[in-house]
């Protein structure tokens, strides 16, 4: 009895123990503040490198066009314009293709089967890099899409969307590969969402006679709308942002047109183009429209963020 | 007595019918382009391979017939991804820890997990734009500009929140049980984090981790103005100091060459990027699959 006293007065932990314990905590806490502190850094170096220019043009940077290394003007109007029209048409076209998809792969029209293997070949799909997308596109989508451009010019020509000869890389074609980089996004969302909504809502409307798609319509989407809406607020981050794929195939060009089948540009494809040649005011000029996208896709996550929590809960 | 049998001209089934079909199109739609897509990629970039494309240099686009290889490039994005795990997992892991061990739900890991959000969907070129005036503009790291190391430290940005992420959730899947157990034997709390909790949280922590490596390994944006391109063989340790080509930006500038060499051999570096990416994501999948099965047993 006494032995066994002694030895659980000498089993204290060792002061050395008790500070590595400490210091194992600190090291955590100091790792896990980096991503804050990558988020302010990558924040404030964006703003400080562009206040050169943010200074010179104040807010009309974000509506001029000109972009002119030779004469030192600049204006990001034909890229903001360009971002903001590839992402939002992209998006009006991969929602009701995301969302039918993912009613399809969530109702039983098929056995189970085939619908997880549907589901996980769009993962997949979401694996693919971009800039092999972009590779796709300018040899494969360009050709394929080249005589329906010319028809869509010339029935539809006096539309200003489309009143421009196509002419190879084009805004429209940076669209269409928006449309095959968000569907993964938007379909596996929206797949999980529906998901989630309880099965007692389903067998309640079939209770009281609804029909199947009377059912999905009054009762299974909008019980599902906020994760849907999350997701696709999501795809439009990505689509803003989106560099490669669009840089590949928009064209380039700092022209500014309402036609979709002229060249166009976007903030990243700008960036992704301009970014190594730079060189004085127009590197400033640079990080300002990479300022401005940074804020475009912040207030979209965001917001994306606050509709989570905000409707998350709610069944 | 009618009215107990389906009824074909019925509006609301003739509308159910509708809808059915359309939503059959859409995923139609939405799934052939799709397939189409990567049965292309894998036939005309398979149809390149050959043994000299792993170990020669790419030929600089010109005229010459022979493109040759993308050795470099290879090589090249092994060790930026590697550069880039290296900093991306101690500081995630490290992270997550914190987030799913340590902390109390205050306001602190709050701001952290909405920081880690945000940093996700921050775009990839900011993560360059932002490594080229923190390191490649300033020369800091021992006076290189465009560098293997930078092009690492971009793709570490991009990877880190994914860590993080996967960290903290498989860390809270670990049943409180186990903590209680280990902490009641008289074990601090490092010992078990490291010696209980991590171990047991290991397969979903790694899968995570593989996918997020596989994500970056095809990620081009933040290298296009940070580790640049190169097409000489990396030969020593000192070339991490010096513009380093990948088969992300092999892929990027070769398909806008006008040559057909060059186009092929973007082609190719497709064909590896993507098997491999897709063979991880599968894998893993099917270790998922696994784990799931094993664990109801």
């Amino acid at each position: 009895m006494e032995e066994k006293l002694t030895l659980f007065k000498n089993r204290k932990r060792f002061g050395i123990e008790k500070n590595i314990d400490i210091i194992f905590k600190n090291t955590a806490l100091v790792l896990s503040s980096f991503v804050a502190i990558i988020l302010l850094g990558i924040i404030l170096v964006v703003f400080f490198q562009s206040f050169e220019s943010f200074s010179r043009y104040g807010l009309k940077f974000l509506v001029t066009s000109e972009w002119n290394p030779v004469k030192d003007e600049y204006g990001a109007f034909t890229a903001i314009y360009g971002t903001l029209v590839t992402s939002f048409l992209s998006l009006l076209i991969t929602i009701p293709l995301g969302v039918g998809t993912a009613i399809f792969i969530t109702e039983d029209f098929v056995p189970k089967v085939f619908r997880e293997i549907i589901g996980s070949f769009v993962e997949l799909l979401a694996a693919i890099p971009s800039v092999v997308l972009g590779l796709w596109a300018i040899f494969v989508m360009e050709p394929f899409f080249r005589t329906f451009f010319v028809f869509l010019h010339n029935f539809f020509g006096w539309i200003p969307l489309f009143s421009t000869e196509p002419t190879g890389r084009n805004s429209l074609l940076a669209i269409l590969i928006l449309v095959v980089m968000l569907l993964p996004i938007v379909t596996s969302i929206a797949r999980d969402s529906l998901n989630q909504v309880p099965e007692k809502l389903r067998n309640a409307a079939y209770g009281i006679g609804a029909s199947r798609w009377k059912t999905i319509f009054s009762v299974i989407l909008p019980a599902a709308l906020s994760g849907i809406m999350a997701g696709v607020l999501l795809a439009l981050g990505r689509a803003m942002g989106e560099t490669m794929a669009v840089t590949m195939i928009i064209g380039n060009s700092n022209a500014f047109s309402w036609s979709l089948l002229s060249p166009g540009y976007t903030i990243s494809s700008m960036l992704a183009n301009q970014f190594g040649e730079a060189d004085g005011s127009q590197v400033s000029s640079l990080f300002y429209a990479a300022f401005v996208l940074m804020i475009l896709s912040l207030v979209v996550n965001i917001f994306a963020q606050w509709l989570v929590k905000k409707f998350s809960l709610k069944y | 007595m009618n009215s107990l049998y389906y009824q074909k001209r019925l509006s609301r089934n003739i509308g159910d019918k509708f809808f059915t079909s359309l939503s059959v199109i859409c995923a139609l739609i939405a799934i052939l382009p799709l397939i189409f897509l990567v049965t292309y990629i894998l036939y005309k970039g398979g149809s390149q391979i050959t043994p000299e494309l792993f170990t020669l240099e790419p030929n600089p686009p010109g005229d010459d017939l022979d493109a040759g290889g993308i050795n470099p490039a290879l090589i090249g994005t092994l060790i930026i991804t590697t550069i880039a795990s290296i900093i991306a997992i101690p500081v995630g892991v490290g992270g997550g820890i914190y987030l799913a061990e340590y902390s109390k739900g205050g306001a602190f890991s709050r701001f952290i997990r909405f920081g880690i959000n945000i940093l996700a969907g921050v775009p990839s070129i900011i993560a360059g734009v932002f490594i080229y005036a923190l390191i490649v503009s300033t020369k800091i790291l021992f006076g290189s500009m465009y560098s293997g190391l930078a092009g690492g430290m971009a793709l570490s940005i991009l990877m880190l929140p994914t860590v993080i992420k996967t960290t903290d959730e498989g860390l809270k899947l670990v049943p409180n049980e186990l903590r209680y157990a280990s902490l009641g034997v008289g074990a601090s709390m490092y010992t078990t984090i490291l010696k209980v909790t991590l171990p047991s949280a290991f397969r979903s922590i790694g899968t995570g981790v593989v996918l997020g490596i596989a994500r970056a390994a095809g990620e081009t944006a933040p290298l296009i103005f940070t580790a640049l391109f190169s097409y000489y063989y990396i030969t020593g340790f000192e070339d991490l100091f010096y513009e380093m080509g990948s088969l992300a930006v092999l892929i990027y500038n070769f398909a806008l060459e006008p040559y057909d060499a060059q186009n092929k051999l973007a082609w190719a570096a497709s064909f590896i990027l993507v098997l491999s990416i897709l063979s991880v994501n599968i894998f893993s999948r099917i270790l998922a699959a696994f784990n799931e099965k094993t664990k109801r047993l």
